[in-house]
């Protein structure tokens, strides 16, 4: 069999990953779309791993200085994404 | 190194299935925080994983942007005040755009920390199309976000900027953009690249726009949809699984709030998209001429509803912008006391984004399980006693649902006229949004009560 090029495992994991986005988002409740969407976006700035490596080789670099502002970015994302997340979630209570 | 490759490659797939477990919890509120929890986790395991690479060899500067981003970030978090979570969610929009935009020029820079180089050290062809699209549609992110912010913040009127030949520039400038991604896919050139992230961003600005205030919960939604976009495409230049799965997931889920939205709005993506709809009121459907309205005070509206058996409050983006969503829940204690039903009933796009309304109702302590959306509680209002509107305007109209020549005509509607007595809080009888005159304001079993939305609601609580 001949070799598959990794990019066609890429769009494998791409497009399955759509669909499970897909029935995951409908069968979340409309009062929470909010928090859903600050939740998104601490997660997709998971990105930071691409700053890491940027970022992460000791001689400096046009890449380090733009990994290191990407890094600062998606940090203030992700602390800030997750906190006002988790700061939102605390307020939904029920009927006492 | 083939060992630690795939505990790498592994690690990324936990973090990937934490992050799908992050968006399932939202199902519900009582498994949400749990869920927020997974994706905390998810994240801190993609960093490490990421961190002990051994290409990652210097820690200072990642020890600094964590001090930095996570102090501004918390900061930010910490102090936002509910009625501005929009502004915020755009301007986090924004920094997964910029992010988005800068990984790819760090890896057009270094390709080789990446190892998407081939033999001659030049970069791999689907790297270099995989990395233009992702910068092109961060960049479109990044700065689309920031119009969208300014919008929502006020710093700039949430009137639609239109201009003759306005989508012809838009659809000349997307050419010349793909032709420059084109180019540069051939030639590997930086200038090329960043010529094609300049003209991206010129994008970005021009499509936001045109597009009125409000219309923004499908912008803010479509924004979010391309941020997961451009995240998915900088994961397939660095071939990193955990941000191709992640960036499918936002993508989607972006997409999906945005189709919400339009439904919830009859419109169709296209009309969102290219603007021009919904500003500042225009006079053009306002000659409310003859027509008579009866008018009552907070102590009226108080005698009404303390007599009353039942008794749905509708709260629309008037209400946030009052901050009356405290005086509300008093309010609504004070009925609850006297033994009056009390519920709150939430329009889709009832605020300047989804589910904007359920959190400042959340933030004022209103339990969820009173608070229903459109389809379970529209066939309720025909034998409820008092709708009680409070900044809500379109989405009450009935003429969405009776007057076929109506520009809203189409649009789900909150059945409040259905209700034997309408309490109206507004200020004055202009239109909303939309820009349409309401027929409610003039029936006979509609009390308008023009004032502040905070200050009425406060005078009907001391009048209980």
């Amino acid at each position: 069999m001949e070799t598959v090029d990794p990019f066609v495992f890429q769009l494998t994991i791409f497009v399955l990953a759509i669909f499970v986005g897909y029935y995951v988002v409908w069968s979340v409740t409309p009062a929470l779309h909010t928090p859903l969407m600050s939740v998104t976006n601490a997660v997709s700035s998971v990105i930071i791993v691409g700053a890491l490596i940027a970022a992460g080789p000791d001689e400096l670099s046009t890449a380090k200085i733009l990994g290191f502002i990407a890094m600062t970015l998606a940090a203030i994302n992700i602390f800030g994404g997750f906190t006002v997340t988790q700061r939102m979630l605390g307020m939904f209570r029920r009927k006492k | 190194m083939a060992i630690s490759g795939n505990l790498t490659a592994i690690a990324y797939l936990v973090a990937s299935v934490l992050f799908i477990l992050a968006l399932r919890g939202l199902s519900s509120p009582e498994t949400a925080r749990a869920g927020n929890l997974y994706g905390i986790a998810g994240m801190a395991i993609a960093i490490l994983t990421t961190v002990i690479d051994p290409e990652v060899a210097s820690y200072g500067w990642i020890l600094a942007a964590f001090a930095i981003g996570g102090l501004i970030g918390m900061t930010v978090a910490l102090k936002i005040q509910m009625a501005a979570m929009p502004q915020l969610v755009a301007a986090f929009h924004s920094l997964v755009g910029m992010a988005a935009v800068l990984v790819a020029g760090a890896a057009l820079d270094n390709p080789q920390a990446y190892g998407i180089t081939d033999a001659a050290g030049a970069i791999l062809l689907s790297s270099r199309i995989e990395m233009g699209l992702g910068a092109a549609i961060g960049a479109i992110t990044f700065s689309g976000s920031i119009v969208a912010f300014t919008k929502l913040q006020g710093l700039v009127s949430g009137n639609p900027i239109v201009f003759s030949g306005q989508h012809w520039l838009n659809l000349l400038l997307g050419i010349v953009t793909i032709v420059l991604l084109a180019y540069f896919t051939l030639e590997q050139s930086p200038e090329l690249f960043w010529a094609m992230t300049a003209l991206s961003f010129l994008i970005g600005i021009l499509i936001i726009i045109p597009i009125g205030g409000a219309d923004m919960p499908v912008v803010i939604s479509m924004l979010n949809s391309y941020s997961g976009w451009a995240a998915a495409g900088i994961g397939f230049t660095l071939q990193n699984s955990a941000l191709i799965v992640t960036g499918a997931l936002v993508g989607s889920s972006g997409a999906i709030l945005s189709y919400i939205m339009c439904r919830a709005m009859n419109r169709s993506f296209f009309s969102v998209i290219l603007g021009g709809f919904g500003g500042d009121p225009t006079a053009a459907n306002t000659a409310a001429g003859d027509k008579s309205t009866k008018s009552g005070s907070a102590e009226d509206a108080a005698f009404v509803m303390k007599n009353a058996g039942s008794v749905i409050i509708v709260p629309g983006y008037g209400m946030a912008v009052a901050q009356a969503q405290h005086a509300l829940r008093e309010m609504a204690d004070k009925l609850k006391e006297a033994g009056v039903r009390v519920r709150y009933a939430i329009h889709p796009v009832a605020g300047r984004m989804p589910g904007h309304m359920n959190v400042l109702l959340a933030e004022a302590n209103v339990p969820y399980d009173e608070v229903a959306e459109l389809e379970e509680i529209n066939s309720d209002f025909a034998s409820t006693d008092v709708a009680f509107v409070i900044g809500a305007n379109d989405v009450t109209n009935p003429a969405a649902r009776d007057d076929p020549g109506s520009p809203i005509y189409g649009m789900p509607i909150l059945d409040v006229d259905k209700a034997r007595t309408v309490l109206f809080v507004k200020r004055s009888l202009s239109p909303g949004y939309a820009g349409i005159d309401n027929d409610l304001f003039y029936r006979d079993n509609t009390m308008m009560l023009f004032a502040d939305a905070k200050q009425l609601t406060e005078g009907v609580v001391k009048a209980l």
